[in-house]
């Protein structure tokens, strides 16, 4: 019986393993060096916070497994020789595969800072830096402040974290606002006041010069680089990025470069050796988006197509339309399609905001053919299927506000803003959209 | 505002142990007078009861229920265990010991507290409930701008199932075992509510009316948490409303003021076959000798159940009675909100549930019919059981038991839907209908799962939620009461109650949405 290998227990191992599963009779094994089950690793905030056990964050329970004739292994892979198909571990035990799947996810990016292995300081990404987190921060009395150093989306979980157990944090961000490579000014400048209206000492446009040790190498304080200010800090969290976690896999025969190289078909350049998820790089880019991909969804979809590909019916990775969503404190963000930060040549914006200053949507549409590009919704739920449905279609911006009825996807009894949203676009370009009234043939004939 | 908390939490402490130690508190004393009323009253024809309280209870003076208690219903049991072995049956008292020792106890009590019923309801009633404001009020500004805030839910002794969690339960169970088994020990509890009870129904307060009250003020209180809590949430504001609504007007105002014009209590909204004793022989009597009103509610509580029940199901889910109306729903969505994470997950708890909850539904089905035979042709048994045995067993096992003891008692541990998840026989019914013909589904958004558990964690009803929406599929399940919870506490907005057309209504996207078409038509054709 074909033996199937999976390095990595994460999302993008295990919906492969499920799907090879569903398919087939093959056998299967996962390898993970972090956790004896799969776990949602976007949860463990939750876990730090108190909404949840760490057992709530796993989405099947222990028997699963072996109901579905799925081996676990716990070990950490060493090395990988292809040419005999054996993986061997640290421990010194080795394992043959058929067919081998590279599963392994990020690592927390460090650039080299001075001081960056302290003794409390630590990336959010593994279950061992929650421990590690539980352990330097339980509370305000042990954990006096914290820095947090990146700004992005695990920089922003992890002050929120902090945040639910009165820790005093301060935020370094590199850019002149939250995440500005990826939102536009107005999101952007929306978070960095939920940020600060939480009581977080956000500190836009710096970066970090060193990180200062006490006596017992525990982290004392940090060094900002631009105005030499050092804070006294008792943890610090280096939350700029992730990168493939591919160590090990450096000196086989698998080719890599940020990630290890994948073709469409999620193949190595290695028979029967595979690369999915995180830690997978596109050697040619799919649409508009990005080589490699740290998203959920994107490792859940690249476990399902080489599921199909290893149980022969070899399809290529489509991941279809961009979309995303996230949450910043108490604001809910969803995308859809493409906004820049920067629009375009082509492309037109219509922007709108709640006098509250915590709801906005934005949506990105063609200047020239109306064409409707994408929508950033914050602190407003959109339905995907409606906007999967708009770009299939290729329709327009006018066809979208018409419709916003049909996407909005808040809960019931919720106050609309459709409305607003239409005659302040109507005010600034001069067109009489109306809106529809939400219907469901529409929804449903998609 | 934390401090404010403290004195908030030392108050309510206070007026609950002040409440508790009121059982050990006053005097009880059978003047002769008053037993030769009770004798008329009662029509009590035993010579051997009356002597044996002549003897022993008359002119003397108790300092406690329980001894109280102790001496009338042995008085009561040594009687009828002689008359019925001499077959003198007219002798036999048939009310239940615990129900006439507490008769006896309500006029026989006296004291401070009988006479100072309004200082008292302040040190109980008053001290718990300005406590437990005082402790929930600055949640609004303690627990940050509005928002999901579950913050140390699990970190909590209160709410994890650690000692307090534990003592919460003990105390839980032990109320509701005295409320519903002992209610001669807590005549004194009654009488801090006898002022307001003359006042609406116009007679002295029963152990029902306290229990009415007391479940009004809870959920009030607990309500207004429920309103700081969920305040950015429209769906769970307007819900909250409805559940106060129905609980404050149809189930405690309505009923007593329909005694005090001298009709039978009725709860409008109680549908059979929660409200079990509905085709009661009693119950159809009573009824049909009020009038047009009682013919009115007869004809009212057939078609509530056997058409509304099914056709708002159909429309909206069960959730428009179960987490909108109900009474049982409206404690647990109140005082139960806090523990709504305890319930289980697991595919075992799920299977148990639906063998007890449909075999209460065909428990009470069966118990009904033997009912509705015996009433019709008069017969006491059929088949050799005996009617009144199995209403008795029904009454005791899952009125009393099951939906009182089990169904609150069990909070703190199980979590809040313990009744309605296991054992309500209208939810098992509304739950058939929801599963195979209703409009109502919880509409998964696309790929916007993350598999984060959040509504799986607080889903009271143990629904694994996530284990749908991972799959992108929508949610219809028997048991889901509609709450609302797991769409509030979703960080990516993948959650919506929805009611919606029958067709597509699981809509199941093996493949997930956002992967491209070629790819998904690939696999749904597979």
């Amino acid at each position: 019986m074909e033996h199937i290998v999976i390095i990595g227990n994460g999302i993008s191992g295990v919906t492969a393993a499920r799907h090879i599963r569903k398919l087939s009779d093959k056998k299967i094994t996962i390898v993970s060096a972090e956790t004896d089950y799969f776990f949602s690793r976007t949860a463990l905030m939750y876990v730090y916070m108190g909404h949840m056990k760490f057992e709530h964050t796993q989405p099947y329970e222990n028997w699963f497994w072996k109901k579905n004739r799925i081996n676990l292994k716990k070990g950490f892979v060493k090395s990988i020789e292809t040419k005999t198909k054996t993986l061997h571990f640290a421990k010194g035990d080795s394992l043959r595969y058929d067919k081998l799947i590279i599963a392994t996810g990020s690592k927390p990016n460090k650039f080299g800072w001075p001081g960056q292995d302290l003794d409390g300081v630590m990336g959010m990404y593994h279950k061992q830096d929650l421990e590690n987190l539980e352990k330097h921060a339980p509370n305000y009395k042990v954990c006096k402040r914290a820095v947090i150093v990146g700004g992005g989306l695990i920089g922003i979980e992890l002050a929120e974290m902090l945040h639910s157990r009165h820790i005093p944090v301060t935020f370094l961000v590199r850019e002149d606002s939250f995440w500005d490579a990826v939102l536009p000014k107005g999101e952007s400048a929306m978070i960095n006041r939920e940020i600060i209206s939480n009581g977080i000492d956000l500190r836009l446009g710096v970066n970090l010069k060193e990180i200062k040790a006490d006596e017992n190498g525990k982290v004392k304080s940090i060094i900002i680089a631009e105005t030499g200010e050092e804070i006294s800090c008792d943890v610090v969290g280096l939350t700029a990025g992730v990168s493939p976690n591919i160590g090990f896999i450096k000196d086989s025969d698998i080719e890599t470069g940020r990630g290890v190289k994948v073709n469409h078909f999620l193949e190595t350049n290695i028979k029967d050796v595979y690369a999915i998820g995180d830690c997978a790089e596109q050697r040619k880019a799919i649409d508009q988006r990005r080589p490699i991909e740290a998203v959920w969804y994107t490792g859940r979809m690249m476990g399902e197509t080489v599921a199909q590909t290893i149980c022969d019916n070899r399809i290529e990775y489509k991941p279809g339309h961009w979309f995303n969503s996230a949450k910043f404190f108490d604001i809910e963000y969803q995308t859809y399609g493409w906004v820049w930060a920067q629009p375009k040549a082509n492309e037109a914006r219509f922007y709108w905001e709640h006098p509250d200053g915590k709801k906005c949507i934005h949506i990105n549409y063609d200047k020239n053919t109306r064409e409707f590009v994408g929508i950033n919704n914050f602190g407003i739920r959109m339905r995907h299927e409606f906007f999967d449905n708009v770009l299939n279609k290729k329709q327009t911006v006018d066809y979208v506000l018409e419709h916003l009825a049909d996407a909005n996807f808040d809960p019931e009894f919720y106050k609309l803003y459709e409305k607003d949203i239409i005659s302040k676009f109507n005010a600034e370009n001069n067109t009489t959209i109306q809106l529809k009234k939400k219907s469901w043939k529409r929804i449903f004939s998609v | 505002m934390k401090t404010l908390q403290n004195i908030g939490l030392s108050l309510f402490l206070i007026g609950l142990a002040i409440f508790t130690s009121l059982i050990f508190l006053g005097k009880y004393e059978v003047t002769p007078e008053l037993f030769d009323n009770i004798i008329s009253d009662k029509g009590i024809k035993s010579e051997l009861f009356i002597n044996d309280i002549k003897n022993n209870v008359v002119g003397k003076e108790f300092t406690n229920p329980f001894s109280f208690s102790s001496s009338i219903t042995t008085a009561l049991e040594t009687a009828n265990a002689a008359h019925k072995q001499n077959n003198e049956w007219d002798k036999v008292i048939w009310t239940k010991p615990h129900s006439f020792s507490y008769e006896i106890a309500k006029s026989a009590g006296n004291g401070t507290i009988k006479e100072h019923k309004g200082l008292f309801w302040w040190l109980t009633f008053g001290l718990g409930i300005i406590g437990a404001l005082l402790y929930v009020i600055p949640n609004v500004i303690i627990l940050g701008p509005p928002g999901i805030k579950n913050n140390g839910v699990w970190f909590n002794a209160a709410t994890n199932r650690s000692w307090i969690g534990w003592f919460a339960f003990v105390f839980l169970v032990g109320f509701y075992i005295i409320l519903y088994f002992r209610p001669d020990y807590i005549v004194n509890w009654t009488y801090i509510v006898d002022p307001i009870s003359k006042n609406i129904s116009g007679n002295l307060a029963s152990q029902w009316f306290l229990y009415g009250f007391l479940y009004s003020t809870v959920m009030i209180v607990m309500g207004i948490r429920m309103y700081i809590k969920y305040r950015h949430n429209k769906y769970q504001m307007i819900r909250t409303t409805s559940v106060l609504f129905f609980q404050i007007v149809f189930a405690f105002l309505i009923p007593e003021i329909l005694v005090r014009f001298e009709k039978p209590w009725y709860d409008f909204k109680n549908a059979f076959p929660l409200d079990y004793d509905f085709f009661y022989s009693w119950n159809l009597d009573q009824l049909i000798a009020s009038g047009g009103l009682g013919l009115f509610i007869l004809i009212w509580g057939i078609v509530l159940s056997l058409v509304i029940v099914p056709v708002m199901v159909y429309f909206f889910g069960k959730r428009w009675y179960c987490s909108w109306v109900c009474g049982c729903g409206g404690l647990s969505e109140t005082l139960g909100d806090p523990y709504r994470h305890l319930s289980d997950k697991s595919v075992k708890s799920w299977k148990l549930e639906r063998w007890l909850i449909h075999s209460v539904l065909i428990f009470v089905l069966i118990m009904t019919g033997f009912t509705l035979y015996s009433y019709f042709s008069g017969a006491e048994a059929i088949l050799g059981i005996k009617t009144q045995t199995i209403q008795d067993v029904y009454g005791f096992l899952i009125g009393a038991l099951f939906a009182g003891v089990i169904g609150t008692g069990f909070y703190p541990i199980f979590g809040n839907r313990v009744w309605c998840r296991f054992g309500c026989p209208l939810a098992a019914y509304m739950g058939l209908v929801q599963r195979f013909k209703s409009r109502f589904r919880i509409t998964t958004n696309g790929g916007q799962c993350i598999s984060c558990g959040n509504c799986s964690t607080y889903c009271e009803m143990g629904i694994d939620v996530r284990a749908y929406a991972q799959k992108g599929e929508n949610i219809v399940r028997a048991s889901c009461v509609g709450c609302g919870i797991c769409s509030a506490v979703c960080p990516r907005g993948v959650l919506k109650l929805e009611n919606g057309p029958e067709i597509e209504r699981i809509h199941p996207n093996d493949i997930l949405l956002g992967n491209d078409v070629n790819l998904m038509d690939l696999v749904n054709q597979k």
